[in-house]
C-alpha cells in the first residue's frame, strides 16, 4: 500500500512545506492576539458603542465559515482598490482576523478575572489606562488564560489548511499536489494528517500540562 | 462599485438549492455526529479498556487533524479501502465524524455531571443498565451539555462551507460559481456571508429558546 521510497523522496517538501504553515498560524496568532486584546477591551469598555462595536466584530469574524473568509479577502480586497494582495499575505489578514474574534473572548475572560483593586490601585499611583492594559492586565490574563491559548493555537493550525485555497503552498496544498501527480491518495493524505497529528498532540499535551499547573496554583 | 441585484436575482434558483443543500449536509451530519458522538461517549464511560484504549486514539487523531483533510481521506482515499462514496454522502459521513468525537466529549461530561447516588439508587431498584443511561442520564443531561451542544452544531454550520472544495453544490460553491462566472465578486460574496450569519444567528437563537424552555421545565421540577 504504500510506496516508500516515494514517500522519503517526499518528505523534504512536505518538511518545506510544514514551515510555511507554521509561519503563517504563528503570524497569525501573533496579530490575532493583539487584535483580541484590542477587542476584548472594547467589549469590557464602560462606553456602550464600544462594547457593541466589539461584540459586532467577534459576531461577524466567528459567524462566518473561515473558508469564506479568505475567499472574501483574496477576490473581494482588490475589487475594492486594494493592490492585488499575495496569497501569503491574504491567508495571514483572514486567519488573524478570525483568530482575533475568538482571542477576544478568551482574553475577555482573563481581563475579568483580575481584582478590581488592582487597578483602582494603579489609577492612583497615576498609571495611564494604556500602561494598565499593558503592564497590569494583559500579562496577567495571559498567564491566566495560557490553556486556551494554546488551544487557540491548535484551532489555528487546523484552520490553516484552509489557505491552500487561496494558492498558499501550505502541508495540505503541498499533499494535494502530490496526490494530483501520483496518485497515491491514501499515503500521500496519510502523510499529511500524521504532519498535523505531529505538531498538534504535542501541543494538546502542553496544554494539558499548563491546565493542570494553573489549576494548582489556584487551588 | 455598485451592488448590481440582478446578479443574485437572475440565480434565485441556483443559490435556494445550495441552500438547501448545506442545510440537509449540515443537519445529517449533526444527526450522525450526535448518534456516533453517544455510541462513543457510552463505550468509553462502561466499555472496558479494549474498547477504551483504541477509542482514545481515534478521538486524538481526529482532533488533532483538520477537518479538510479527513475529508480528503474519506473522499480520495476511501476508494482504496472499499468505500467508494459520492461526494454528498462522503461530506455527511466526514462531518458526521469530526463532529463525533466532540459530541463525545460533550456527552461524557454531561454523563458525568449526573450525582453518582442517582445510580446507585436506580442499581438498588432494579433498572437496568440501559434503562439507567436512557431515562434517567440522558434526559438530565441534556439540560446541562445544551449551551455547548448549541456551539458545536453553529460550528458544523460553518464548517459546511469547506465541502465545497470536493464539490458539493452548497452555498458556498454554488455563490463561488456564480462569481467566477459573472466576476461579480462582491454580490456573490456579501450575500454568502450574510447567509451564512443568518444561519448561525438562527441556529444560536434556537439554542437560547430551547435554553430557556428547558430551564424552565427544571424550575418547575425543583419547585
Amino acid at each position: 500500500m504504500f510506496d516508500w521510497p516515494l514517500l522519503i523522496q517526499n518528505l523534504p517538501l512536505m518538511l518545506e512545506a510544514l514551515l510555511v504553515t507554521l509561519q503563517v498560524t504563528v503570524a497569525a496568532l501573533v496579530i490575532g492576539f493583539v487584535i483580541g486584546v484590542v477587542v476584548g477591551s472594547l467589549r469590557l469598555s464602560p462606553i456602550p458603542l464600544l462594547r457593541r462595536l466589539g461584540g459586532g466584530y467577534i459576531f461577524v469574524f466567528r459567524g462566518i465559515p473561515l473558508l469564506v473568509q479568505l475567499l472574501f479577502i483574496y477576490y473581494f480586497l482588490p475589487r475594492i482598490g486594494l493592490p492585488n494582495v499575495s496569497p501569503t499575505v491574504a491567508a495571514i489578514i483572514g486567519l488573524s482576523l478570525a483568530a482575533g474574534a475568538y482571542i477576544a473572548e478568551i482574553m475577555r475572560g482573563g481581563f475579568l478575572a483580575i481584582p478590581e483593586g488592582q487597578l483602582e490601585a494603579a489609577g492612583l499611583l497615576g498609571l495611564s489606562n494604556a500602561q494598565m492594559l499593558v503592564r497590569i492586565r494583559v500579562p496577567q490574563a495571559v498567564r491566566l488564560t495560557l490553556p486556551a491559548l494554546v488551544n487557540e493555537m491548535i484551532l489555528l493550525i487546523k484552520a490553516s489548511s484552509l489557505v491552500s485555497v487561496v494558492g498558499l503552498a501550505d502541508l495540505t496544498r503541498t499533499a494535494q499536489n502530490m496526490a494530483a501527480s501520483d496518485y497515491l491518495f491514501v499515503q500521500d493524505y496519510l502523510m499529511l494528517a500524521a504532519f498535523y497529528c505531529l505538531i498538534n498532540i504535542p501541543l494538546a499535551f502542553c496544554g494539558g500540562l499548563l491546565e493542570r499547573r494553573l489549576k494548582g496554583h489556584l487551588a | 462599485m455598485i451592488f448590481d441585484p440582478h446578479i443574485i436575482t437572475d440565480h434565485l434558483d441556483e443559490i435556494g438549492s445550495g441552500f438547501m443543500i448545506t442545510l440537509a449536509t449540515w443537519t445529517s451530519g449533526v444527526v450522525l455526529g450526535i448518534a456516533l458522538g453517544m455510541l462513543i461517549a457510552i463505550a468509553q464511560l462502561f466499555g472496558n479498556n479494549l474498547v477504551r484504549a483504541p477509542l482514545r486514539v481515534f478521538i486524538e487523531l481526529i482532533r488533532s487533524t483538520p477537518f479538510l483533510v479527513q475529508l480528503f481521506l474519506v473522499y480520495y482515499a476511501g476508494p482504496a479501502f472499499g468505500l467508494s462514496l459520492e461526494p454528498i454522502p462522503a461530506g455527511i459521513l466526514s462531518l458526521g465524524i469530526y463532529g463525533s468525537v466532540y459530541f463525545a466529549e460533550i456527552f461524557r461530561t454531561g454523563f458525568e455531571s449526573v450525582a453518582r447516588g442517582q445510580l446507585e439508587a436506580a442499581d438498588c431498584l432494579g433498572i437496568t443498565r440501559w434503562q439507567c443511561i436512557m431515562r434517567i442520564q440522558v434526559p438530565q443531561m441534556l439540560v446541562i451539555i445544551l449551551p455547548a451542544l448549541v456551539n458545536l452544531v453553529t460550528i458544523l454550520c460553518k464548517e459546511t462551507a469547506v465541502l465545497s472544495i470536493i464539490t458539493i453544490p452548497e452555498l458556498t460553491m454554488v455563490l463561488t460559481g456564480i462569481g467566477s462566472e459573472t466576476f461579480a465578486f462582491v454580490e456573490t460574496l456579501l450575500v454568502l456571508c450574510i447567509g451564512y450569519l443568518l444561519l448561525v444567528e438562527a441556529c444560536s437563537r434556537l439554542g437560547m429558546f430551547l435554553e430557556r424552555r428547558v430551564g424552565r421545565f427544571m424550575n418547575r421540577q425543583a419547585q
